[in-house]
């Protein structure tokens, strides 16, 4: 076996802007100074003597990281947002350089970083596939070759000769899609290029992937999407805020990764650095796994209530805010969505929510679970509006199932949850 | 679904680059197609859903030769050597043009497809060459109107110096790419060229012997004049079209030698910014 790709100790340094400048123009003497400075900053900033060097922090994006994979082997990366992931693809896809190390990679990379790349909304379906294609880095034969192939894959044929602006988004999207799965490089990367389209369509996306690693292609991918992660990837890596904390083999991988992170059993807390800064004025603070005596614990028994607890800032009053839960199994199928306003009344009461800290509370019953693992992921939105903060997998917990129903047969049970059914046995005859 | 191409794969080494970095001409020829869709992109798109189509092309230049005609003709009466004003003036507007379309379209090219330089590895001197090429196909319409203007007007070439015209529109692209180089590589991180564009467009307007003649323009002032080398582009212009002015001199040589400077230099400034385009885009 060659090895595609070899990574070796890359990290990334990304410069964040100084806090400085917020107060930078508070008087007229400095504006003016700085108005007169600024080209001589210009010009110093151009030939790399920036004044400013010594102001500004540095974050490392990706550190030390090295690993090995070998050809026609797939790849899958989990971490959480802000873990490095994307900084990993945008180096081994050439975008960006890493600021230290090497990696050497055999063969063209192709990217599904992003698709439709250079689409242009008033060139035509099939003007667009030989464009994107060649931004791709496609040969205009190889584009010839496959055009028909294309145009069947992305079902758009009515339309190849329409405007892109005139499709809707979901043609828009398959016909982007459709152009960056045949580009056919040695390596391809992939970054949740799953999340578009429509189930029907994300299927099909789902067996190209499939198609293209039984080819013998190299594949990395990426992908909060714990099921297609287990579904096409034999082996995984965990990037945890720029290091890569574990490899092997998916299955332990993801339960690796959905089950790190938390500063203590049953509890999850945010620090400032982990949090995006386009979730302002949300600001989450910690979320909390509660027993029916009110003790932060990892495991819960099934024939307990459970409540859930997630305290958040806002700082600055939010009008239709909404707490979400979703719920999943360790496999990556959801159990159960539920908001905090989905009662009629909270709805209206809670409409508009000053600034201030809140703590949104929820019971989940007793006689739910099945035996295992689950996983709790938040979100915060305004319906329609925002999105303002979303954490796929903020927190996991342990179900024990001592005492739930069907016990006295000891053998596992399908399915993720174990409710108390009304069971009624009559004799009829 | 075909089978992978079975040639031998080479390796590629991503690393941090130190010093100058090269000019990767290697990977520009692997992505020569990519030049030629781009600027194809760029000359099909410009006119959509405009009412005129392209004949704005032909309007463009057209109307700012009737202004010039009107203004430094009849009310200033510059000498002009002997050439019907619409003639001499346009025989500078089309390398003028060239320029002008190349500096402005060339010096936003890196960040008007920010999504592209973020998203995806191509060699990003395609960006800024594309947009000056795209620029050629106006060039030669308006060719056509200045070969119309001539016959109207009965201006005969100088047949015997035209020969040298392609080599002037070598050093007007030259010009044009090397001003779009510095410019467009500057603009990621200082959006300060989009304010100045339109300022230094006029400024070097007035600078280049456009709408008068370079004759104008004091002995001892001349060598000073011609470090703006689109002053030697356009004299060249009148000289291999039209057989006016003084021909290859000095002057010339002046602003070939600056010209050359600010196309290496712009290049590898390109290059050696290059690796942080993505980052500060």
């Amino acid at each position: 076996m060659t090895t595609a790709i070899s990574v070796k100790n890359i990290g990334k340094q990304y410069k964040i802007g100084a806090a400085e400048s917020k107060f930078r123009y508070n008087m007229l003497r400095d504006v003016i100074v700085d108005t007169f400075s600024a080209p001589v900053r210009l010009a110093k900033a151009m030939i790399g003597k920036s004044d400013r060097r010594l102001n500004q922090n540095y974050v490392w994006a990706l550190k030390d990281v090295s690993f090995d994979l070998e050809e026609g082997k797939v790849l899958g990366i989990v971490g959480r947002n802000g873990a490095g992931k994307s900084t990993l693809l945008k180096i081994l896809s050439r975008v960006t350089e890493p600021t230290v190390g090497t990696v050497a990679v055999r063969g063209r990379v192709g990217s599904l970083l992003e698709v439709g790349t250079g689409f242009h909304p008033e060139l035509t379906g099939r003007e667009n596939i030989y464009m994107n294609g060649a931004i791709l880095g496609m040969r205009r034969a190889e584009i010839d070759s496959k055009f028909d192939e294309i145009v069947d894959f992305s079902e758009v044929t009515q339309y190849i000769d329409t405007p892109v602006k005139r499709y809707s988004s979901g043609m828009y999207l398959r016909l982007a899609f459709a152009v960056a799965a045949h580009l056919e490089p040695e390596i391809l990367v992939v970054d949740e290029v799953l999340a578009v389209g429509d189930a029907e369509f994300q299927k099909k996306c789902l067996g190209k992937m499939g198609d293209v690693a039984q080819q013998g292609r190299t594949v990395l991918f990426v992908s909060h999407n714990m099921s297609a992660i287990l579904r096409l990837t034999q082996e995984a890596i965990v990037l945890n805020k720029g290091q890569m904390i574990m490899r092997g083999p998916t299955q332990e991988a993801v339960d690796f990764y959905l089950s790190s992170g938390q500063s203590q059993a049953g509890e999850r807390a945010w620090d400032v650095d982990e949090i995006p800064a386009a979730s302002a004025p949300f600001r989450p603070i910690s979320l909390k796994v509660r027993d029916v005596r009110g003790k932060v614990v990892d495991t819960v028994r099934s024939t307990e209530p459970v409540t859930v607890e997630f305290t958040y800032q806002l700082d600055a009053p939010i009008t239709g805010l909404r707490i979400g839960f979703y719920l999943s199994t360790m496999r990556g199928e959801y159990v159960l969505t539920s908001f905090d306003t989905d009662a009629q009344e909270l709805f209206e009461k809670f409409d508009s929510r000053t600034a201030g800290r809140y703590v949104s509370r929820a019971q989940i019953p007793a006689d739910i679970f099945n035996e295992g693992r689950y996983s709790i992921g938040v979100n915060a939105s305004s319906f329609g509006v925002r999105r303002y903060f979303m954490d796929e997998n903020a927190i996991a917990f342990n179900v024990d199932i001592s005492g739930a129903p069907g016990t006295q047969w000891p053998e596992p049970r399908v399915g993720p949850v174990r409710p108390r059914l009304d069971w009624n046995i009559e004799k009829v005859e | 679904m075909t089978e992978i191409t079975k040639h031998e794969p080479h390796t590629i080494y991503i690393k941090p680059s130190t010093g100058l970095a090269a000019l990767n001409l290697r990977d520009l020829w692997i992505y020569r197609e990519l030049i030629f869709f781009m600027v194809w992109r760029d000359v099909k798109v410009k006119y959509k859903q405009t009412l005129l189509g392209m004949a704005w092309a032909v309007i463009q230049p057209v109307m700012t030769m009737l202004i010039f005609t009107f203004l430094f003709d009849r009310v200033a009466k510059l000498p002009t050597e002997g050439i019907p004003y619409p003639v001499f003036s346009f025989t500078a507007l089309l390398p003028w043009g060239l320029f002008v379309t190349a500096l402005n379209q060339g010096s936003r090219s890196l960040v008007a497809h920010n999504n592209m330089v973020t998203k995806i590895y191509f060699p990003r001197l395609i960006l800024p060459m594309s947009s000056v090429f795209a620029g050629l196909v106006d060039f030669a319409i308006a060719f056509v109107i200045l070969v119309i203007l001539m016959l109207y007007y009965r201006v005969a070439p100088a047949w015997h110096l035209l020969w040298t015209l392609p080599l002037f529109l070598l050093l007007a692209i030259i010009t044009a790419l090397g001003v779009a180089l510095w410019l467009s590589a500057v603009n990621v991180q200082y959006r300060d060229v989009n304010q100045a564009l339109p300022f230094l467009t006029q400024f070097w307007l007035f600078a280049t012997p456009v709408a008068y003649s370079a004759s104008v323009i004091s002995d001892k002032w001349q060598i000073l004049y011609s470090l703006n080398p689109m002053a030697g582009v356009v004299n060249g212009f009148r000289w291999a079209l039209l057989g006016i002015g003084n021909g290859p001199d000095l002057t010339l040589w002046v602003s070939v030698g600056i010209s050359i400077l600010i196309f290496i230099s712009g290049l590898f400034y390109f290059r050696s910014m290059e690796k942080t385009f993505a980052d500060t885009i």
